[in-house]
């Protein structure tokens, strides 16, 4: 009988723990801090990804202006960067960090180590997307003397606009997928919570909780960019 | 002004494909008159397209020059060439129109690049889609018209901004035979009522045939026939031309061989076709076989050419040449396909 109580008495503490711990507005707090990193890093990567897309486009073969060396060049760095794993990544440029950030850890400098790492990526989601784009259409382009310039902004990235959209989805999720890594650099978000209570204080609820706000967070870009790609796209006659 | 509006020069357009050399145009010389239509015609890989690319510089010449309304674009800074090229625009066989934009929205394009004002774009392309017969389409999209009618588009967007000449690059290859005629009735409208010049590029006779005023040949990489249409259809030098214009020759040649003479009539629009063959079989007291033939009706007037096969027969061969002759039309054996 004691130990009955013992073991109840247990068990009540630990689901009492389990709200004490963690409660609605720290899983809120955790939601924001994780979508704020995950679109600031995302937005920041997009800014240096496009012209780096770009520019791996339009050197490569029968593009704008193919240059075989800077296409060669750019193209070795991008899968560098890509290769490396990102926690490894993380410990290599944090002097860069401190530069730029001022700081090693927190949440500002995780946006810059996601950002670095995510700008490789996106720009040869970015080339790929654009190698979708007929060629006629930028010949076209061209005999009505459209500079590279006009034909990049007016031609290239509007037609290319629907992949695009998805694959910004695609960025959106897997830069998310980094983001539990802020555990380590005492950042905060969804990620860091699971780990920080589902794994080091063996509470899995916490964990599970986290995990599903994660996925309802992917889901949503997912559907929200898939339909936007969809509602956008002339070329599905409705 | 010169009668004279595009001039290629000892033109050669060599291509590097890995380490070997692939010779595309090997010394053009040609020269385009204002307000012509004007003819390309050569089978697949010839190096047509090659040409006209060369023509507006989106291929830059490995030698040679062009000059196009007395400026030598190879000589013309960047700038100055982009800004030449609105005066050459193109058409193509796949149409080429942004898939994401709406017809109006295609034919301001060019406009928007030349920095013609939004407004007066908007007022210009609903004007030239009325021109082409689309001023019921203005906000479909490409994926939502047939073939005739986004070459119609395209045709609207190569005319906003004003050229003097038009390039059609198999411009009609990938339309039915209906609006092949319609785009090329429209072509003509524009020649006539515009004054625009016009060069068309085209692997069929039957194009050359109903608008071109003048022909060129091109046949690997050469120009290997040039001249008014009517001559080249009716004279063919080349062999080449000869397999244009009978685009069945295999099925004749195999027929050749079978060793019989063959005679190749040539109706230059004094006279008709049918008649002739029927009454040669009746006055002849000869059947002959039609091996292959192409007639049809260039400006009005039945013109074509007829290969017969004639009968073994001596005295019925000569009865059909003195016929022939009698009825004045022009023949001569065919020895080679
Ligand atoms: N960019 C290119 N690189 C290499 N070879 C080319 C290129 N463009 C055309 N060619 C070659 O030049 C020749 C002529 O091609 P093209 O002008 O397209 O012929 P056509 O239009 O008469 O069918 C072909 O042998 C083709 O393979
Ligand atoms: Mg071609």
């Amino acid at each position: 009988m004691n130990t009955a109580l013992i073991l109840m008495s247990s068990w009540a503490e630990k689901i009492a723990n389990i709200f004490k711990s963690v409660t609605v507005s720290d899983y809120a707090d955790a939601f924001l801090a994780t979508m704020g990193i995950t679109l600031i890093s995302t937005v920041i990567a997009y800014l240096f990804g496009i012209p780096l897309g770009v520019l791996l486009y339009g050197t490569s073969e029968e593009k704008m202006f193919p240059n075989r060396l800077i296409n060669k060049i750019l193209g070795i760095i991008v899968n560098v960067f890509r290769s490396i794993p990102f926690i490894i990544l993380l410990v290599m440029i944090q002097p860069v960090a401190k530069l730029i950030v001022g700081k090693t850890i927190g949440n500002a400098a995780f946006v810059f180590y996601l950002t670095v790492a995510a700008i490789p990526f996106i720009a040869r989601m970015i080339e790929t997307s654009l190698h979708e784009v007929d060629k006629g259409i930028i010949e076209a382009a061209q005999s009505m003397g459209a500079g590279n310039f006009k034909i990049i902004c007016k031609v290239l990235i509007p037609e290319a606009k629907p992949s695009l959209l998805l694959g910004a989805a695609i960025v959106f999720a897997t830069i998310l997928g980094y983001t539990p890594m802020a555990y380590l650099i005492a950042g905060d978000g969804l990620g860091a919570l699971a780990i920080q209570y589902g794994l080091y204080r063996f509470n899995p609820t916490v964990m599970y909780i986290s995990s599903i706000l994660l996925i309802i967070l992917v889901q949503i870009m997912q559907e929200a960019f898939g339909f936007l790609a969809r509602k956008t796209d002339r070329r599905i006659s409705k | 002004m010169t009668n004279e509006i595009i001039r290629i020069e000892n033109l050669n357009k060599t291509f590097l494909a890995k380490d070997k050399k692939i010779v595309a145009l090997n010394n053009i010389n040609l020269s385009i008159r204002r307000g012509e239509i004007f003819g390309i015609i050569g089978l697949s890989g010839a190096g047509k397209s090659t040409l006209v690319r060369c023509i507006n510089y989106l291929e830059e010449p490995t030698e040679g020059s062009v000059i196009f309304e007395e400026k030598n674009l190879g000589k013309l800074k960047k700038k100055e060439l982009l800004k030449a090229r609105r005066s050459m625009a193109m058409i193509f066989q796949n149409f080429n129109l942004l898939s994401q934009r709406n017809a109006l929205q295609n034919v301001c394009f060019p406009m928007e690049i030349a920095g013609v004002p939004k407004a007066e774009a908007k007022k210009r392309a609903e004007e030239l889609l009325n021109v082409v017969g689309l001023s019921d389409r203005m906000t479909s999209y490409p994926s939502q018209m047939s073939g005739g009618q986004k070459q119609r588009v395209a045709i609207a967007r190569a005319l906003s901004t004003n050229p003097s000449v038009l390039l059609c690059d198999e411009a009609t290859s990938a339309l039915d035979p209906n609006t092949t005629a319609q785009i090329l009735e429209l072509l003509k409208k524009i020649n006539q009522e515009l004054g625009i010049t016009i060069v068309i590029i085209t692997h069929e006779m039957k194009v050359i045939e109903s608008i071109c005023n003048r022909v060129a040949v091109i046949d690997d990489s050469h120009i290997v026939e040039l001249g008014e249409v009517k001559d080249v259809f009716l004279h063919p030098k080349s062999k080449i031309a000869r397999q244009l214009i009978f685009p069945h020759g295999d099925a004749a040649s195999q027929k050749f061989e079978s060793g019989k003479r063959s005679l190749r009539l040539v109706f230059d629009g004094t006279t008709a076709f049918e008649p002739v063959i029927s009454q040669l079989t009746l006055e002849c007291r000869a059947m002959v076989n039609i091996v292959a033939a192409n007639t049809k009706t260039v400006h009005g007037k039945p013109v074509g050419q007829m290969v017969i096969q004639l009968p073994s027969d001596r005295d019925a061969v000569n009865r059909i040449m003195v016929y022939l002759i009698d009825k004045g039309i022009k023949f001569e054996e065919v020895t080679e396909a």
